[in-house]
């Protein structure tokens, strides 16, 4: 297979553009780059000119293209003294003005994020208190999300997690085994709203109390950051909050005095200006 | 004209990038101690380390090796004379203007953060100007970064498997490419001492 050049990368993501409305002309190059290559190799197209002709040629084609280009790794829990600070401080915060709470997923991927804050509000008590959205470009991934079958392999990982979080209850009365694979209840979602939702070009729909984007503009350019985080601060209510992951930083971005640093160890933000 | 044991040097380079598994802490910490403070590229450690642990091992690092050490956020600007570590969970790249992209991606050679995806980013961004060192370990990975650095003109440089707790890293990188050096860790660090002349 050939290099694959910064034009070629340019070419493509106008090519998406002009065709499907997708924008990853800001996405951070070093890994999209290397997300392309895997459909490459994946696919064995030789070139991003074939990559092109593909994606111009077949609609469904390039919903495999987006699934296999945007980043679906995660992990329930994942960093659970964050989930530890979201119980003992942020969410109790958010309850002591007004008993309804209102949080958005924003890049939900294959929605462990979503399981892991549905069982927390459930050993909190107040989950029918919570309305939930979460939202992802992905519709596949986001359908994954709404099946919520895991690997049994991941869910050693998610339990350790969870004992990490130190849960209040068992892990294990939240998914059941059947033929190899981890089923999770799902009452627990059923009154989370999974939307499609571009967070590059999307309209901001609503305002939330809690807004997590974790580990989701690590693969924007600072300029994307920018303007995504300008969306972001619009979906929070004033003095709500916003969580990123544990090594991204607001502080390159233009309304970052917008937000005060609650916790820097988990990155914690609360809006507080307009 | 001062006698130079390393003749491959030059005063091109703009950073260096180490990696390390099994075996290395004490390579490494070595190393850091012996660079004086004043050496003039940064550094950038990529080393496997537990993915669920987030704290205590940059501390460590920094404490044994005498240096401040930093886990660089997304996006941070490298500086000269800096010492970078990846952070645990995280693939760290580096982007083209010289910035550190972190990414959450599957495992590569069962690792995060990979050797490879760090030193190809690297490679793909310093061309020439990249020193690339791979300690002991006992996995493959690193060892397609280091050809990716001697593929666009870097210096390769791997510590002697002989004296490696573990050889499976430094062996995999000799077996798939050029290595300009084979030296111990204390050769490695009169290299960079001698390196550190040249600026």
């Amino acid at each position: 297979m050939q290099e694959i050049q910064i034009i070629d990368i340019r070419k493509l993501t106008e090519t998406i553009r002009d065709l499907y409305g997708f924008d990853f002309t800001n996405y951070a190059m070093s890994s999209f780059k290397r997300r392309v290559h895997r459909v490459l190799e994946l696919y064995r197209l030789g070139s991003v000119d074939q990559l092109i002709r593909k994606i111009s040629e077949n609609q469904e084609f390039f919903q495999e293209f987006i699934s296999e280009i945007t980043v679906n790794v995660t992990e329930m829990f994942r960093d659970p003294s964050f989930w530890r600070e979201l119980r003992e401080n942020v969410i109790p915060n958010i309850l002591l003005n007004h008993n309804k709470i209102s949080i958005w997923h924003a890049g939900c991927s294959s929605g462990e994020e979503v399981y892991s804050m549905s069982i927390l509000l459930q050993e909190m008590g107040i989950l029918d208190n919570a309305r939930i959205v979460a939202t992802d470009i992905d519709d596949v991934i986001l359908k994954n999300a709404e099946a919520a079958v895991y690997s049994v392999k991941n869910m050693e990982l998610n339990e350790k997690n969870y004992i990490r979080f130190r849960g209040t209850g068992n892990f294990h009365d939240y998914y059941e085994v059947k033929n190899g694979k981890a089923y999770m209840d799902k009452s627990l979602v059923k009154d989370v709203s999974f939307r499609n939702h571009d967070l590059v070009n999307g309209v901001v729909f609503s305002k939330f109390d809690l807004v997590l984007c974790r580990n989701v503009m690590i693969y924007f350019n600072q300029t994307l950051q920018n303007q995504v985080l300008i969306s972001l601060h619009e979906g929070i209510f004033k003095y709500g909050y916003l969580a990123i992951g544990s090594k991204e930083s607001l502080i390159w971005c233009d309304i970052a005095n917008k937000f005060l640093v609650v916790n820097n160890e988990e990155k914690i933000h609360k809006k507080i200006k307009e | 004209m001062q006698l130079m044991e390393f003749k491959k040097l030059h005063n091109r380079y703009k950073a260096v990038v180490i990696g390390g598994s099994a075996g290395s802490f004490q390579g490494i910490t070595k190393i850091l101690s012996g660079i004086s403070e004043d050496f003039p590229l940064p550094i950038l450690l990529c080393l496997h380390r537990l993915k669920h642990v987030r704290n205590g091992f940059m501390e460590a690092l920094s404490i044994k090796s005498l240096k401040p050490v930093a886990e660089p956020y997304d996006k941070e600007s490298i500086k000269r004379g800096k010492v970078y570590l990846a952070p645990a969970n995280y693939h760290l790249s580096i982007e083209l203007g010289r910035t550190v992209c972190l990414s959450t991606e599957a495992m590569v050679n069962n690792s995060r953060p990979s050797i490879d995806i760090t030193l190809e980013s690297a490679a793909y961004v310093y061309k020439e100007k990249l020193v690339g060192i791979l300690l002991s370990g006992a996995n493959k990975d690193g060892a397609l970064g280091m050809k990716a650095v001697k593929d666009r003109g870097g210096l390769t440089i791997v510590q002697d498997p002989a004296e490696c707790m573990i050889d499976t890293m430094p062996q995999a990188a000799l077996n798939v490419t050029e290595i300009d050096y084979t030296l111990s860790v204390d050769r490695i660090v009169r290299l960079l001492s001698e390196l550190n002349k040249l600026y």
